[in-house]
Parts: structure tokens; sequence; C-alpha cells
């Protein structure tokens, strides 16, 4: 299964190296000595198949869930080894763009993305507004900065997202599923700003994503990931192009292939009752 | 080893409930000194947990003094010492009726409030994103409240008694023609500060802490979904109901 695009960058360029990694959720192997690493100051998209765990690696990323084995480095800190103060520490310079937003209900736009500056920072109310304000008109709703989650639009909210994960300016920035549920323009000024923070700020970016036509646009590296491993990574370009099995499924979009149609079961024939007597009698 | 981790039967179900709360209760302890940063987040619980039930406690107060005044007049009528219905009644109120009957108004209005409240929370990923904001919840979200129905009920449990009081008096005095001298000189010489008002209090404070635990607990770890915030908020219902009851027998046999 070596793929000719699976080149994996230089570790040292790497902000996040993820080692061995091994997950068994439920009883379910998730990770299988899964290696990967992730270029600073460039997006690296994470593609795979749904249900193969792309979103509880970005969990792990920050340590919201402990790997059964392995080792996840970000900025040469193991996560899963840190104490609860260190993990803290490490997650004020991350930000997390949840699938749903994740905005706090109570609190206004503005509030919202002031939020973090609040709990960490001492600085006087004048300034907490200008950089509030500032994130706002980066993502273009510095006018809506009085309205409460309830009254946003889905992509409206998931850009309020982005700017609380932002106005501390991280070094890393993880999206979880950023496109889903947006039409085409919200999809688009998503994807914008995406592109426009990573470079104009030099946040380093993790793009979990399965619209590949998006991906395409925004990420440098595409790491895709089936089956517990990574199984190819390249430039979205390379991996179009890709001569394996499993990139031919997955950006050819066909359903069946290494990745089965059919979720793992028992016999068809016995679970149906035709074949139960055959089968127990030799 | 398994049937450690899934107890086999209610009672073991039950007891591994108790025990995680009780880990639950060590964590929000742990995090009582950072949620001080926040105080203002504590006292707007305070306020929305004491003062938004004082209409409920302040209704139910009068309503239950009213009936205590006009069963016990009636009782004590039939002995001849209704000039003891003021001691009486005081006496019900602040050793038992306040205490419990305020939190058990206390957990159906503030405490399911609380489990709904951090259930949708935890549903919508709010209490996630607190976390990777490197915001603990613990000290932010669940330490306020449990401070807050620390302080709300006993001073909810001052108000009910004394509405409780008036009730009374209402009924007795100024409807069925007590005198009042006689209501609150009997009362006021018959009442302990310290043995009833101050062990009734202590009462509250306990019934304060067991109460709003339950409901942080239930909605901190409710699954996200809307029929686990629905059985949640009944749990908390139920549990804090029990636990009061059975909490009251204890604290009264060692008070007393």
């Amino acid at each position: 299964m070596t793929d000719p695009d699976s080149k994996t960058p230089p570790a040292d360029g790497a902000l996040v190296q993820v080692r061995d990694l091994r997950t068994v959720l439920g009883g379910k192997t998730i990770f299988d000595r899964l290696d990967l690493d992730i270029p600073r100051g460039k997006i690296t998209a994470i593609m795979g198949p749904s249900g193969t765990g792309k979103t509880t690696l970005l969990r792990h990323i920050t340590g919201q869930l402990k790997p059964d084995a392995g080792s996840i480095r970000v900025d040469g800190q193991d996560v899963p080894t840190l104490a609860r103060g260190a993990l803290f520490d490490l997650r004020e310079r991350i930000g997390f763009l949840f699938q749903n937003s994740a905005l706090l209900t109570d609190f206004s736009v503005f509030e919202n993305v002031a939020f973090p500056l609040r709990q960490h920072l001492k600085l006087p109310e004048s300034i907490v507004r200008n950089i509030v304000l500032t994130k706002l008109q980066a993502v273009g709703l510095r006018g809506a900065a009085d309205l409460m989650p309830s009254e946003l639009s889905g992509g409206m909210a998931r850009r309020v997202a982005l700017a609380r994960a932002i106005v501390r300016d991280p070094m890393l920035i993880l999206y979880d599923e950023p496109f889903v549920g947006l039409d085409p323009i919200a999809l688009n000024q998503v994807l914008k700003l995406i592109r426009t923070l990573n470079d104009t700020l030099g946040i380093t970016s993790i793009l979990v994503a399965h619209e590949f036509a998006a991906v395409a646009r925004a990420a440098d590296l595409v790491h895709l990931i089936a089956g517990g491993k990574l199984v190819a990574s390249g430039t979205p370009d390379q991996l179009s192009h890709g001569e394996s099995a499993w990139t031919k499924q997955f950006f050819g979009g066909e359903a069946d292939g290494p990745v089965p149609f059919q979720y793992p079961a028992r016999d068809y024939a016995a679970d149906l009752g035709f074949a139960a007597a055959s089968a127990g009698a030799p | 080893m398994s049937s450690v981790r899934r107890p086999p039967s209610m009672i073991g179900d039950a007891l591994a409930q108790v025990g995680a709360c009780g880990l639950f209760l060590l964590q929000v302890l742990a995090a009582v000194p950072k949620s001080l940063r926040h105080f203002r987040e504590t006292v707007r619980q305070i306020w929305f947990t004491g003062a938004m039930s004082l209409v409920i406690i302040m209704t139910c107060g009068l309503f239950v003094g009213m009936v205590l005044g006009l069963q016990l007049y009636y009782v004590l009528s039939i002995f001849g010492g209704t000039a003891a219905l003021g001691t009486v009644v005081s006496l019900s109120l602040y050793r038992e009726l306040g205490p419990v009957v305020t939190a058990l108004l206390f957990a159906g209005r503030a405490g399911t409030s609380i489990t709904a409240e951090i259930g949708l929370m935890r549903a919508t990923d709010q209490l996630a994103a607190m976390e990777m904001m490197a915001v603990d919840p613990l000290a932010y979200v669940a330490a306020p409240r449990f401070l807050a129905g620390i302080v709300a009920m006993p001073l909810l449990a001052c108000v009910f008694n004394a509405l409780g009081i008036f009730g009374a008096h209402l009924v007795g005095v100024s409807w069925l023609g007590l005198d009042n001298g006689t209501f609150w000189s009997n009362m006021t010489s018959s009442v302990d500060v310290w043995k009833d008002v101050v062990n009734g209090v202590w009462k509250s404070v306990a019934f304060g802490a067991v109460v709003s635990l339950i409901a942080v607990y239930q909605g901190y770890t409710t699954p996200p979904t809307s029929e686990g915030v629905a059985y949640a908020t009944t749990r908390t219902v139920v549990f804090s109901s029990i636990v009061v009851l059975a909490l009251d027998f204890v604290m009264t046999a060692f008070l007393m």
C-alpha cells in the first residue's frame, strides 16, 4: 500500500507530530499506529471516510481525549502526558472551531468574542473593545456585535466562532467540518477567511472537511486517513491524480472499494436465517 | 473486574452514581478558589436561583403557615391550649418545615433549571468550547451554581419561615380571634435562637449544598440528547427530594 504521493513532510518543520497513535473507542479500533505531521504555517486538511476518526484526531491534538498509546507532540509538548494546568496553558495558544460553532448562548456576539480575553487577561475595556471589533471586522460581522447567537444564521454563527477562535492570535487553529450546512456564499466566505487568516497571521491550520472542491482551494497539504492509518498525503492536486486504490475511491467518490459500502456485519445469509442450519452443521 | 465496571443491579448502579457524585463534589470544591475569580457569575447565579425563587417560596410559605395555623388551632383547642399556637407553629417551621419544604421547592424551581441549562450547554458543546478556550467549566459553570445554592437556600428558608409565621398569625389572631400578645410572647419565650433557629439554618445550608450539587452533577453528566436532558431534570427532582428527606432525618437525630 505504498502510495507514490505519500511523502511525509520534514519532521523538523512540523508543529504537530503524531507518532504510533493507537485509539480504541467502544471496542472499535479508530487509529492503528498512525503517524502524521502537520507542518508549521500551512493549512493541512485531514480527509477520510466518515467515522474514520478525523474529529477524534482533533480531540487528541487538543487533549480532550487521551489515546491508548502513542505520542502527540504539539510545539514540542507531549499532549497526553500534560497535567491539566499545562494543558490549559497550551490550549490558550490553540483556536478550535466547533462544527456547531458552540457559541455561548447567554452572551451577545461581542461578549462571545471577548470571552477568552476577559477570562485570561486583565485588559482595559477600551482595548478589549478594539481587539474584539478588529476581529469581528475581519470576519465581516462588526455590525452584528450586539446580536445574540440565536439571531444569527449558521454561516454567521460560524464566522463569529471563527472570530472567537482567533481573538488571542493562536499559533494553531483547528477547524472541525467548517463547511457543513453552509450555502455556497457562506461556504466561500468561510473558505476565504481560513485562507486569509492563515496567510496574514501565519497561523498553522488543521482543516477537517469532506468537501474536496473546497479543500482543494484552501489547503496546502492533504492527509487522507482510512482504516486507522495515513494512506496518502500530498498537495490536493497530487492526491486527486493519485493512483492508489484509496485515493481513487475517495476522490473519485466511488461507492465501493477499499472503504467498503457495507458496515462490518455478520454473514448476510446467516443473519436472514437461511444458512443458519447449514452453517451449524459441518 | 467487569462487575466493578458494570454494576449488576439497581443498587449497584445507585451506589456507583453516589460515588461518582462524591468525586464530582471533590472536583467542584477544588474549583471553588478559581471560581472566586468569576465572582460576578456567582452573584448572578444567586440572583437567578435565589431572588427568582422568591415568589414561589413566599406564596408557599404563606399558605403552609395558614394551614398550620388552622390545623393546630383546631387540635390545640381540644386541649384548651390555643395559647401555644405561636410556639408550635414557629417551632415546626424553624426546625422542620422551613428548611425541608424550601429545599423541595428549590429543587423543583431552581434545581431543574440548573440541570437543564448545564445539560443544554453540554449538548451544544458550550462546555467543550470553554475547555478549548482554557476556561475550566468546573470553575466557571459548576462551582458558581453550587455556591449560589448554599447561599440562597438559608435565605429563602428564612423568608419562608417569616411568611409562614405571618400566615399563622393571620389565621390564628386576625381570623380566629387569638390574643395578639399571647401569640407573640409565648413564641418568643419558648423559641431558642441557637437550638431552634440556627439549627434550622444549618439544615438549610446542607440542603442547599446537596440540592445544587445534584442539579449541577445531573446537568454536567447528562447524555447530550434531548431525552438525556429530560431524564436528567427528572432525576434532579427525584434524587434531591429523597436525599433531602433522608438527610433531614439524619441531621435532626444529630442536632437534637
